[in-house]
């Protein structure tokens, strides 16, 4: 939740302004560098020419998680980097969204049974916009997963929420 | 050499510590007893006409009455291998062989790390790919899975 969310009324102004809001938030989406595992292969695949992440203004691929607002946990998340993760999701500034991508990040994947050290699902410890099935996905998939968000994030609105 | 001619070379300089143990499918391993371990390491590795100077891999396994540690050996001068196993009571420790060779001290640190086998005289054995917060060793067979870890749930 950013500054300017849940200040104002429900009306015209607040509307006309919510559709420019939302514009720009959904068209310039800056993913973290968080690649953890295979998946992230596939995720730069998705940023480089053939597939171009740019197209969706997403390819501004940040160092730094103060500079993101969009988190592609890419990969299998083990227990120990599970604290991590939770700690660079704090450190990335309003408003902010966390793609699932691949088996691994949705549900622990091949991981779900007889394994001491993997998470079983990013959720279990930040929340969720858009979950990606597939081991790993195509970079389609993570594009159709990004639509995905940019069409959840076009939704929003910054009034304050009935009760 | 074959492995039959390595046993008895052994055999011929350690006695009735040295077992040659054939086996019909897989490798034919020399079990050797927990004492005599350095020592016949250090033969294996300096004597010319075997000259095993490269550790290729160690492991452990945790069989119901004792702990095996596993060494697969191989000499770049003679292009022979090795299987060599030495196996103690579960609380014992196994004479570390990291001053022969020096790739076992990674080695080592992991059979302690997932099977908690405890190798004397090694210089820093500590987890390797666990965190160090980590409660016991999970390739044990009596190892229970942890409910929660650092405040995460295991468990869906």
């Amino acid at each position: 939740m950013g500054l300017i969310e849940n200040r104002f009324d429900k009306n015209i102004i607040v509307t006309s302004a919510d559709y420019f809001i939302n514009w720009g938030r959904a068209n310039s989406l800056w993913p973290v560098t968080f690649g953890l595992a295979c998946c992230a292969i596939e995720m730069m695949a998705t940023g480089m020419s053939r597939y171009d992440i740019a197209r969706f203004g997403a390819e501004a691929f940040r160092p730094s998680p103060r500079q993101a607002d969009l988190m592609i946990v890419s990969g299998t998340i083990t227990l120990k980097m599970a604290s991590r993760l939770k700690l660079i999701y704090e450190q990335m500034p309003e408003t902010k969204y966390v793609m699932a991508m691949g088996a691994c990040a949705c549900s622990g994947g091949p991981f779900v049974k007889h394994s001491y050290s993997v998470l079983k699902g990013a959720d279990l410890v930040i929340p969720v916009d858009v979950y990606i099935p597939g081991c790993p996905p195509r970079p389609e998939a993570l594009l159709d997963g990004l639509m995905k968000l940019q069409a959840l994030i076009k939704e929003r609105t910054i009034a304050k929420q009935s009760v | 050499m074959n492995i039959q001619e390595i046993a008895d070379k052994l055999k011929g300089r350690f006695g009735d510590s040295v077992e040659f143990v054939p086996v019909a499918t897989g490798d034919s391993f020399i079990m050797v007893k927990r004492e005599s371990l350095i020592p016949e390491a250090r033969f294996l590795h300096e004597t010319p006409e075997l000259y095993f100077d490269s550790l290729m891999c160690l492991t452990g396994v945790d069989y119901p009455d004792n702990f095996t540690v596993v060494y697969h050996l191989f000499s770049t001068r003679h292009l022979h291998k090795l299987v060599l196993k030495v196996s103690g009571a579960k609380d014992s420790l196994v004479q570390s062989v990291s001053g022969i060779w020096p790739t076992a001290n990674w080695f080592e640190r992991e059979t302690y790390d997932l099977l908690g086998v405890k190798f004397d005289n090694h210089p820093n054995l500590t987890r390797i790919l666990l965190p160090d917060d980590w409660t016991g060793h999970p390739l044990r067979k009596d190892y229970q899975y942890p409910k929660t870890y650092q405040g995460c749930p295991c468990e869906i």
